[in-house]
């Protein structure tokens, strides 16, 4: 436990550490909510129908900016050697950064969404939703994040492969939590989309490391 | 407790090149073995073989009876050219990982230090460490946590002579303590050593 509680703080404090990487990502998530308008027009109107969609889809892109440091910096510097050499499974050590990427950059971008969503004219009812949706689905960007990183290990331009491996497996969450937002917003029962987007979330957590530890073996050896 | 390493028949091939075959050798608690040859002869890979990264073509590694992976994930270090430490975290911070990572308590971390003469360092960021102060802070892993079997890939070279001798000290005492040391050199290791040499 010692051991598992030792590598989650090391993870959150090296995605904290210099550079400033979560507060890059939170630029880029603004940056990239406050583009969308521009190019759609700023009628309030056509705005507030399709905000909560463009604060959604600009949170799955903005999670996608961290995820190549996730692996490749301890593969290239021997750490994750000295990882698999030790008691706790590897399935355990992928699932430990994962979570630390999601506390560390996840989570902030999950309460800086519904200030996107608001700021881009959706009603503020829906905050709760947002921020629900944006947690759970956070969850979901983190671990499947993880695989497509765990599997560009080695690649030249290995951010390029990460963001085409997993952009596809973005595509369920941003289906059903934009539903479920959707849903809300114009009165209809949400509930299911919420729980769609947990359960993808769920498969996610429990089936992502081990695909991430078989491609982290692979990459080693 | 690891009491014994043998290689039985080991063949190693990377890039569909055969670096080395049928190669055999045992060593027992209280050892030492010097693994020469020339550059890309394989020795880094059989280090990397006997912690199990890197897979075999034939042949295997044996513990004294012990399962491999049991043995492999509490009985040995692997020290080598990539040290595992980031440049933008504390030497004392990257140290206290690994000691708690590696399972070491925490008066055999204050005894690496020691030992290491790390105290002066441990403020310091990794990238502001020189070479040889990088390697003796990996090299503190193998105080601070200790595990019979030490596997070191060149552990020599970035160090300077007097660090070199020191060196020699603590590797005696681990062997004098039961344990276990393969190392890749070029130069002579500076302590009574088997030597093997790899893709003669």
């Amino acid at each position: 436990m010692s051991r598992a509680g030792a590598l989650l703080a090391r993870e959150v404090a090296l995605a904290w550490g210099k550079g400033g990487g979560p507060l890059v990502t939170l630029g880029f998530y603004v940056g990239t909510a406050t583009l969308l308008p521009l190019a759609t027009g700023p009628e309030p109107a056509r705005l507030a129908a399709i905000a909560t969609g463009m604060a959604w889809v600009a949170l799955a892109l903005a999670a996608l900016l961290s995820l190549e440091r996730l692996f490749e910096r301890d593969f290239e510097d021997g750490a994750l050697d000295l990882m698999v050499l030790s008691p706790v499974p590897l399935e355990l050590v992928c699932a430990l950064k994962c979570l630390g990427q999601w506390i560390a950059t996840g989570a902030p971008l999950a309460l800086a969404a519904p200030l996107a969503a608001i700021g881009l004219g959706a009603k503020p009812e829906l905050v709760p939703l947002i921020l629900a949706c944006a947690l759970v689905g956070g969850l979901a960007f983190a671990f499947t994040g993880g695989i497509g990183a765990a599997l560009s290990l080695g690649a030249r331009r290995g951010g390029l492969l990460t963001a085409v491996i997993v952009l596809p497996l973005f595509v369920p969450p941003v289906i059903f939590g934009g539903a479920a937002l959707d849903a809300f917003a114009s009165g209809l029962p949400w509930q299911a989309g919420l729980a769609l987007l947990g359960a993808y979330t769920a498969a996610a957590v429990a089936l992502g490391p081990l695909a991430m530890a078989a491609a982290c073996r692979n990459a080693l050896s | 407790m690891i009491s014994q390493l043998s290689l039985e028949n080991l063949a190693i091939c990377r890039g569909g090149r055969t670096l080395f075959a049928g190669l055999s050798h045992t060593l027992t608690t209280g050892q030492a073995l010097a693994l020469t040859g020339r550059n890309g002869a394989g020795k880094t890979s059989l280090l990397r073989a006997i912690a199990g990264l890197v897979a075999l073509e034939t042949g295997q590694v044996g513990f004294g009876g012990l399962d491999p992976a049991e043995a492999r994930a509490g009985g040995l270090h692997l020290i080598g050219h990539l040290e595992g430490l980031k440049p933008g975290r504390t030497a004392g911070e990257e140290l206290t990982f690994w000691r708690r990572w590696l399972g070491g308590s925490s008066g055999a971390f204050e005894s690496a230090v020691v030992t290491l003469e790390l105290s002066t360092l441990l403020d310091l960021e990794v990238r502001r460490l020189s070479a040889g102060q990088r390697r003796r802070l990996a090299l503190a892993r193998l105080l601070a946590a200790p595990r019979p079997l030490w596997l070191l890939d060149e552990p020599l070279s970035p160090l300077d002579a007097g660090w070199r001798e020191r060196l020699g000290q603590i590797m005696a005492g681990h062997l004098a303590g039961g344990g276990l040391i393969v190392a890749a050199v070029h130069d002579p290791l500076p302590i009574p050593a088997i030597t093997l040499e790899i893709g003669s």
